[in-house]
């Protein structure tokens, strides 16, 4: 493999990729991106943004599991992903307080979905305590299942969830971590 | 993040990306071998563009490496027929290197002069020789690709190399090729 070669098949998994989208049979692209809070990876559908996973959770096991849950004709590109990834660079460096790009979130059904929707009017700046997303959902009791939809938010820091705090104040966890979800906080709060 | 780190899922196969990084570089030095550099990126490009198409419904534990060859095979094959439609003209032979050389040769890398040879022989031989030779495919595989028994590829492949040293040798007489290249036959 000569560094000519290399080249050459970055040439040509562009070319791969224009004649996938163009013929629709790119279903999922993807990219990274370099944040405070550790490098995201960010997976677009031809509706939008799919998933932002954070390191810990592994990227290469997120694109695996989503090869099996949504499609493997997946290939890394900046398309689809570049203008998430432009307005998360904007937002990190205090530029930005709201995401303008398409969230598809075919990842999630039923209470969930609602509670992921609600999760979407939550203000920058601003936090909501998990009973008060829950009557926001339409079901008061189900403090507990809004704390496990927001740990199972398929598209964190775009998607608000970091923003649903304790009742007591305490932050509360994060698929991201708890230190994530200060620094995130912190950011908005400045 | 690598892509070349993505493990294949026990549920279902592995992101595309992983494949084209795994079997991108073997795909593009078989086109090469059965094309030459010009029509080896429309190959490859159709190979993957086909293999994309057909991902999802691979068979689990399929061997993605042997089926990429087939599909590069198919393709390069289509653009060899369409090549001979136009005639182009076959360049001048040039030095070969030397025929106890000439498998050595083919499984580390595809020079132009190696090419420039290769497009003399027969097609059957020439996709024997690179198949066995440089896609390292076992006979029987080969003899899949090229639409003949085993023994047939074998012998196509054979041949190839006996026309390749007699290519480098200048003569285009019958010899005797006992050692000629089936030191791969078990793989």
């Amino acid at each position: 493999m000569t560094h000519h070669d290399a080249d050459d098949l970055t040439r040509l998994h562009r070319r791969l990729v224009d004649a996938a989208d163009h013929e629709g049979i790119l279903d999922l692209t993807y990219r990274s991106v370099d944040s405070p809070v550790g490098e995201l990876l960010l997976v677009a559908s031809p509706d939008g943004l799919v998933r932002v996973a954070f390191e810990r959770e592994g990227h290469d096991a997120v694109l695996a599991r989503l090869a099996a849950e949504v499609s493997p004709r997946i290939l890394r590109s900046g398309r689809r992903t570049d203008e998430a990834a432009r307005q998360l660079e904007q937002y990190f460096e205090g530029r930005r307080r709201d995401f303008r790009v398409p969230v598809d979130l075919r990842l999630v059904h039923g209470f969930r979905r609602k509670v992921v929707e609600h999760l979407q009017e939550i203000p920058y700046g601003r936090t909501e305590s998990y009973a008060a997303v829950a009557r926001a959902a339409g079901n008061p009791n189900a403090v507990r299942a809004v704390g496990s939809a927001c740990s199972h938010n398929p598209v964190p820091v775009v998607v608000p969830c970091h923003r649903v705090v304790r009742s007591d104040g305490s932050i509360g966890q994060y698929l991201g971590g708890t230190d994530a979800k200060a620094a995130l906080l912190a950011l908005e709060s400045a | 993040m690598s892509a070349t780190r993505l493990r294949p899922g026990s549920q279902g196969p592995e992101p595309f990306e992983a494949v084209v990084a795994r079997h991108g570089a073997d795909v593009l030095r078989l086109c090469r071998a059965l094309l030459g550099p010009a029509d080896a990126d429309d190959a490859w490009s159709e190979t993957f563009l086909s293999a994309l198409r057909a991902y999802p419904r691979l068979h689990p534990g399929s061997d993605v490496r042997a089926w990429l060859l087939t599909i590069a095979h198919r393709r390069s094959i289509d653009q060899l027929r369409r090549r001979a439609r136009s005639a182009t003209p076959v360049p001048d032979l040039p030095d070969l290197p030397a025929a106890e050389d000439a498998t050595t040769q083919m499984s580390g890398r595809i020079d132009g002069e190696l090419l420039a040879a290769l497009d003399r022989l027969a097609p059957k031989q020439r996709a024997a020789v690179v198949h066995h030779h440089v896609g390292g495919l076992p006979y029987a595989q080969v003899a899949e690709l090229i639409g003949s028994s085993e023994a047939a590829a074998r012998r196509s492949a054979a041949d190839g190399i006996a026309r390749l040293r007699e290519l480098r040798a200048g003569t285009a007489g019958d010899r005797d090729d006992r050692d000629d290249g089936d030191d791969r036959s078990d793989r």
